[in-house]
């Protein structure tokens, strides 16, 4: 199949996606909607960590921290330059991609846990820095408000089925971009830079670079979803972005398959559910105040370590298997 | 001048703190290739058990002996029955270059989790065996207290005990050779596993010892040492992950960096200015101040 | 006791680096394994010592089979292979890479009169004690590897190409002291060289490897007299 034909067809199944979460926002109630939401911030922001981590083979604990830029420089825009939200978003992942795109080329001569050290002091001390300065609004933070839905939706259009419009939009424009991006040959180049950075410098490739670039473009992401994120909870402080989110971005991008995008909805899912279904079983165990706070973590830390040992390719993997086993 | 001698003197005691963590760490990176981020849980894990132990038993002492001790089992055992089978399972393909890592974050929520399940968030306090005041210096009242040096003089002693180790004796010795070259090692009649183990459970045990040092200045609750588990990373890193001394001296340079700028420019700085200085030091030195440069000989 | 190998084949992934190999070694022995590069000389050692696994096939010595143990059970039983090139520890000292085998053994006293045996036979090493083995020249770093195996107190050594990058008299050298070993410590060596003449002018038995297959096995003298064999096999 050539390759412009497939590519058509991504658009289409892309286009076609859309269309039916537009139809299932119309049929849910306003939790769902909301819910639903946060299943596509998170999974844009899994997708940010597939791009660096799968793609290119740099490991980010630093990304509630880029998201964070993303959020401050979202809410900046909106509140201070009084602009449109949606400009608000671009800016967000704007401003974020630029950062990472610096930082990744400050950080390109590190290897594994060096990177891994500093993308972790990026994320613990970042936020600190909100409460340096005033305009960064300190403990409380910034508002970030996109508005209320159009009218002309109607009025049964609720705030909750605006933000899934918006999320969801945007995240299917931003992976629909990434797939194609990662099949091409920048996409071939990030691999390569992952198996075997010798083997990529020898062929020429400036693998300094490229590590800068795939940094920035995952920063962009993290950061459009950090815009996202602030939007469901109309609001940006340090507190919204601790280290345990990039814990969790890490772990939900294990579970999901970090090798490729193909189930990042999946695992979007699974870090929203998981809170739900813990606080679920502990109601139903009737368990302490100790049990019920730390349930969650407990399921996310036994599910990637599950997946680890039996399915390292993750869920997403396991479908790409599946699928190809039955040609 | 007073405010000179407490950032020098507390300098060296968070310094020293930092350093046990960033030596658990090292010794776990040079014997296994994976960063035990884990062992701030594993820390947490045997600081519980030693309150335990001091709540019944009313001595300090005998709960930092159990706790120790406890860090060393627990350490071997994370080895033996989980850090196997993992590299076992994911040893080939891409997966094999994060999967360890991943697994070990993995395990320091569940391990935080557990702790969760069976103490409660709820905070505790462990009582210093001396006197956490500050102790009176040429007339004025510094920053330092009993317990201070305390730490520190444990510290020094845990540091010599750990270098005669290494370097004087037999156990030492296969540490070293296997950390550097497990081939050559395992060729040289040399059990590599086992010593391996052992690696982790030195590891485990230095990582108690930061734990029950300390907490009795702040309060016990699951997630009480993710600071101590950031600076000991970053004091590791800044070392240069190969070498012990590294660690230590990463350990005080990053002490010594935050309780200045925590005392001279602003408390509320302590982060940033780790993370600066961890920068500099790499935009230098990407492999770290004391890095030899020579990669892992097999 | 003799070295048996019988039938062996290893897989290196999907590519058959040794092709159903057999050959024996008898105590005392010097037995040089020739080939080019490629021809699997390294992987047939590597298996032998527990490094890497048979496809299938045995190898015995002393009639217990040694293709299932462990690399570090093998050594401490007496099968000491001493890799190519790089197998000092190049960030220990000299003396510490000699003290290895000392880890293990039980007869410390035995272990201090075969270090003082090994510096008599390489004196240089004596002189170098306290410095890095990274900083030894490529024969000496041989020297240091031969002798902290023979602190092992081997029965069947396992040479890998001890005579590569080094210069022709340091060859020599180093040739003459293994059929030293040979002869005075009753020693079995399987020894796998590219320098086919050096090896077989001073071995017992020559086994000639291409392409994973043995393509001739004959007593030293002969394949080094017998020109057919010579032009055949070795090139030369």
């Amino acid at each position: 199949m050539s390759k412009v034909v497939t590519a058509k067809k991504r658009l289409f199944a892309f286009i076609l996606l859309g269309w039916v979460l537009l139809i299932f926002s119309d049929r849910v109630g306003e939790l769902t909607q909301y819910r639903g939401a946060f299943v596509a911030t998170y999974a844009l922001a899994i997708a940010s960590i597939i791009l660096l981590t799968g793609y290119s083979g740099q490991l980010s604990l630093g990304h509630s921290a880029l998201m964070a830029v993303g959020a401050y420089a979202g809410a900046l825009t909106i509140n201070n330059l009084k602009l449109h939200p949606v400009v608000g978003l671009i800016a967000a992942a704007l401003v974020a991609g630029v950062f990472g795109l610096v930082f990744g080329y400050a950080a390109a001569r590190l290897s594994g846990p060096y990177l891994a050290g500093t993308t972790l002091a990026l994320a613990v001390s970042l936020p600190t820095i909100a409460n340096q300065f005033p305009i960064l609004g300190g403990e409380q933070g910034l508002l970030f408000d996109v508005g209320a839905p159009p009218t002309r939706l109607g009025e049964e259009f609720s705030q909750y089925q605006w933000f899934f419009w918006i999320s969801c939009l945007s995240a299917l424009i931003m992976i629909w971009l990434l797939v194609n991006l990662l099949n091409s040959r920048y996409g071939r180049e990030f691999r390569a830079l992952r198996d075997n950075p010798i083997a990529a410098q020898l062929a020429g490739i400036n693998t300094g670079l490229q590590k800068a670039m795939a940094f920035g473009l995952s920063a962009g992401i993290a950061g459009l979803s950090g815009g996202l994120l602030v939007m469901l909870i109309s609001g940006v402080s340090p507190s919204a972005f601790p280290l345990s989110l990039s814990f969790l971005l890490l772990a939900g991008a294990v579970i999901t398959g970090v090798y490729g995008l193909g189930g990042v909805m999946i695992g979007g899912v699974i870090l929203v559910a998981i809170p739900e279904i813990a606080e679920s079983i502990a109601i139903a165990l009737g368990g302490s105040e100790g049990f019920t706070i730390s349930l969650p973590d407990f399921m996310v830390g036994s599910l990637v370590i599950l997946t680890v040992l039996f399915t390292p390719y993750g869920i997403g993997g396991q479908l790409h298997k599946l699928k190809h086993h039955k040609h | 001048m007073n405010q000179f001698i407490t950032a020098v003197l507390t300098s060296l005691s968070s310094g020293a703190i930092y350093a046990l963590m960033s030596i658990s760490l090292v010794l776990v990176w040079r014997s296994t290739r994976v960063i035990n981020f884990a062992q701030a849980a594993q820390a947490v894990l045997t600081t519980y058990i030693g309150y335990e132990v001091i709540t019944r038993s009313g001595s300090f002492w005998l709960g930092l002996i159990v706790a120790v001790i406890a860090g060393g089992i627990i350490g071997a055992g994370i080895d033996i029955l989980f850090m196997r089978e993992i590299f076992k399972r994911a040893s080939t393909g891409p997966i094999a270059m994060i999967a360890p890592v991943v697994a070990t974050t993995a395990l320091l929520g569940v391990i935080y989790s557990l702790i969760g399940f069976i103490w409660g968030i709820s905070y505790k306090t462990i009582e210093a065996p001396v006197s956490t005041n500050g102790l009176s210096i040429f007339g004025s009242v510094v920053a330092f207290s009993p317990f201070n040096l305390l730490v520190l003089i444990t510290v020094t002693i845990s540091m010599v005990v750990l270098t005669i180790l290494f370097q004087k004796t037999n156990i030492g010795l296969a540490l070293r050779a296997s950390a550097h070259a497990p081939e050559i090692s395992k060729l040289s009649g040399i059990k590599v596993d086992a010593v391996r183990t052992l690696g982790w459970a030195i590891a485990g045990g230095a990582g108690s010892l930061a734990g029950m040092l300390y907490i009795p200045g702040s309060y016990l609750y699951p997630n009480s040492m993710a600071v101590l588990l950031v600076f000991g990373f970053i004091a590791a890193v800044i070392g240069g992950l190969d070498s012990l001394f590294g660690a230590v001296a990463g350990a005080m340079v990053l002490g010594f960096a935050i309780n200045f700028s925590a005392s001279y420019v602003s408390y509320k700085l302590v982060f940033p200015t780790a993370f600066v200085i961890l920068i500099l030091v790499l935009l230098i030195k990407p492999n770290g101040i004391f890095s030899s440069g020579k990669g892992r000989r097999d | 006791m003799t070295l048996i190998v019988e039938g062996l084949t290893i897989d290196h992934g999907a590519i058959r680096a040794i092709s159903n190999v057999s050959f024996k070694v008898p105590q005392g022995q010097l037995a040089a394994i020739i080939g080019s590069n490629g021809a699997g000389k390294t992987t047939l050692l590597r298996t032998l010592s527990g490094l890497k696994k048979a496809t299938s096939g045995s190898a015995t010595w002393d009639g217990h089979s040694i293709l299932d143990k462990r690399t570090e059970d093998l050594a401490r039983s007496g099968i000491v292979h001493v890799s190519d090139g790089k197998s000092v520890i190049a960030e220990l000292t000299v003396k510490d890479n000699l003290a290895l085998p000392g880890i293990w053994r039980k007869d410390k006293k035995d272990v201090a009169s075969a270090t003082t045996e090994v510096i008599e036979m390489f004196p240089i090493l004596g002189q170098r004690l306290s410095q890095s083995a990274g900083s030894l020249s490529g024969g000496e770093r041989q020297m240091l590897a031969i002798g902290r195996a023979l602190i092992a107190r081997p029965k069947l050594l396992l040479l890998d190409e001890p005579s590569l990058g080094l210069a022709p008299l340091i060859v020599e050298q180093i040739f003459q002291t293994i059929k030293l070993l040979v002869t005075k410590m009753d020693l079995t060596v399987v020894l796998v060289e590219q320098n086919a003449m050096g090896a077989l002018k001073i071995a017992n038995e020559g086994i000639v490897l291409n392409l994973g297959s043995v393509v001739a096995v004959d007593s030293a003298n002969k394949l080094l007299s017998d020109p057919a064999l010579r032009a055949a096999y070795l090139g030369f």
